[in-house]
């Protein structure tokens, strides 16, 4: 295809010497959009010592966009900015997307006001708009309470989409498509900031946006050392530990671990909820995850509202027989 | 050093009223207080001057005119003055217009050596104002800050709460820094800070007092719009069983997970 053809973007992130995962997501939201707008659908990767970009063809990308130098290796945003920021002005996309982690919503605000246009946040749905062909994108606000669509009168059309709102593709080994390297000169990598180093958080593996299934527990937990049943139910189940704001106040758990309003919204296949009420900011972070389960000792409270299965009772006595039940199963 | 800090006033309370027509959020008749989030972000403010000299502390933000409640707020904890930027032609802004007000004004002042505001407002949930802000100032983001390691007249040391663990980056100042919850434990205001919050005096700017190009401003001024509000269904009914026996309850809950294919 020439140049004159229409190109979806989406950023792929490389961390750690590898291809985040939710960057495949993205490929899967794109390649509708892209098909619908009979675009390509192009990754746009940039590194340091980039391997295995292969598998974003597998999962649905035409073409790679690969800016590969040591100055990239860890995020220093204002270069990120201005490499994507040059790319963008080259190539115009019509649109460009990106994961909705602290690395997309801290370089996609700065690269939407270089290009002057608009940037929606974290939205769960995109669709091309048949008739003006533009951007559907829409997002919950206000604790999801409230959903809005929303469009952009500008190019390109930004959006930060929601980890885990879409499955990514079926790899496809066999697909292909066209490598770009793309280089720049020196100046582009000279930043304002000095990366001193990353401290890794030895109480969760994978982050809790990102995970597949949270098992979270509240006020009814009671103290810290019952949150073990917890950790060993999330390994069980491959799962990560969540928490309710309550637990975090109490110094139980660490705050990356909180899920809310002022914590973290998460979105995994599964989640359980013992012991949390489910305050409307618990349920704000939450509700949109798809399998809910809760075990609460109050027949009244809120969660029971957003669940699909629920135990009215003591999660404290409830947890050690699910514990043992899900051993048995192993063995 | 001069810091300011980049506040929200946001609906108090879950409900919230949506205008169908414009897609926009109905700010009046409702109870309005400071952003939750935004409380973090005027004490690591207010501890900084209380440890370095010769500080001066601003509170800003955009509203309609009752949004100087929340500056008072800010000015009740230890802030030394507020501005709110309040005009009819800011109406319905989306971030990039709200942004392109905020940076106006910060260039107004003159500019500060450090910019806070918190991770996002609990009403839009965007969190991108404050990176688009400094980008238009042209001065660096550090978003995610839960601890300032190092802070000296001429750079800042911070660490940001990241997938996975937490990332240490130094930049020179002039920078906004957009705070998590986790940095601190805000303060409650007490009687003298109350006091001496409701007898200051906010100042009120509009878009002429700001330079403001008409054009960038409001909804006209906002390249993004909203075409459809609508308010989904939370509540699912699904089967809630009591335990009384909770060996039984744990096997309709293994029951339930396996119909589901997850065990």
């Amino acid at each position: 295809m020439g140049q004159n053809s229409k190109e979806v973007w989406t950023l792929a992130e490389f961390r750690g010497g590898m291809i985040n995962p939710v960057s495949y997501e993205l490929l899967a939201w794109g390649r509708t959009l892209a098909d619908d707008l009979e675009a390509e659908l192009a990754s746009v990767i940039l590194g340091d010592e980039i391997t295995s970009v292969e598998t974003l063809f597998h999962e649905g990308a035409d073409i790679v966009y690969i800016v590969d130098h040591k100055g990239l290796a860890n995020f220093l945003p204002d270069v990120h900015s201005n490499v994507l920021t040059s790319l963008a002005k080259e190539h115009k996309p019509e649109i460009i997307l990106a994961s909705a982690t602290t690395y997309g919503r801290t370089v996609m605000p700065m690269l939407s006001t270089k290009l002057e246009t608009g940037l929606t946040a974290d939205c769960t749905k995109l669709e091309i708009d048949p008739e003006s062909k533009l951007l559907l994108q829409t997002r919950p606000a206000v604790g999801g309470n409230v959903m809005a669509t929303i469009k952009t009168q500008t190019k390109p059309q930004m959006a930060t989409v929601r980890p885990r709102s879409k499955k990514p593709l079926k790899p496809d080994q066999t697909r292909s498509g066209r490598i770009l390297y793309k280089e720049f000169s020196p100046q582009f990598f000279e930043s304002k900031y000095t990366w001193i180093g990353f401290e890794k958080d030895e109480s969760s593996d994978s982050p809790i946006q990102e995970a597949d299934i949270v098992i979270a527990g509240g006020r009814g937990m009671k103290d810290e050392n019952n949150f073990d049943l917890l950790y060993k139910i999330a390994k069980k189940l491959n799962g990560v530990v969540g928490a309710s704001r309550t637990a975090v106040d109490m110094g139980w758990i660490p705050y990356s671990h909180q899920v809310g309003l002022s914590g973290k919204t998460v979105s995994p296949h599964l989640y359980m909820a013992f012991g949390i009420s489910g305050a409307v900011q618990h349920i704000a972070g939450m509700s949109s995850s798809d399998i809910v389960v809760a075990v609460n000792t109050d027949p009244d409270a809120a969660i029971f509202d957003v669940a699909d299965f629920g135990i009215v009772g003591d999660a404290l006595e409830i947890l050690p027989i699910f514990l043992k039940k899900l051993g048995e199963k192993d063995g | 050093m001069k810091i300011a800090v980049l506040i929200k006033q946001v609906p108090a309370t879950d409900k919230v009223k949506m205008d169908e027509k414009t897609g926009t959020m109905v700010r009046s008749e409702m109870e309005a207080e400071l952003n939750p989030l935004d409380m973090y972000a005027v004490e690591e403010a207010v501890r900084i001057k209380e440890r370095m000299e010769d500080t001066t502390l601003t509170a800003i933000t955009m509203g309609p005119p009752g949004a100087s409640d929340a500056i008072k707020d800010a000015l009740s904890i230890g802030c030394d003055d507020g501005y709110l930027l309040t005009d009819r032609k800011f109406a319905g802004a989306d971030t990039w217009a709200t942004a392109y007000v905020l940076s106006q004004s910060i260039k107004k002042l003159g500019g500060f050596d450090l910019i806070f505001c918190g991770e996002r407002a609990t009403d839009g949930e965007t969190g991108q104002v404050g990176s688009s802000v400094a980008t238009q100032l042209g001065i660096p983001p550090l978003t995610y800050v839960s601890e300032i390691v190092d802070l000296t007249q001429n750079h800042i040391r911070v660490k940001r709460a990241i997938e996975g663990g937490h990332e240490i980056i130094e930049v020179k100042l002039p920078a906004l820094v957009s705070v998590v919850k986790e940095i601190n434990e805000p303060r409650i205001p007490n009687l003298a800070g109350k006091m001496k919050a409701k007898s200051a005096k906010v100042v009120i700017m509009d878009a002429d007092t700001i330079d403001a190009d008409p054009s960038k401003l409001g909804l006209k001024g906002s390249p993004t719009r909203v075409v459809k509000v609508f308010y989904p269904k939370l509540t699912r009914g699904g089967k809630i069983i009591k335990a009384k026996d909770p060996e039984n309850a744990v096997n309709e809950l293994l029951t339930f997970l396996r119909s589901k294919e997850i065990i």
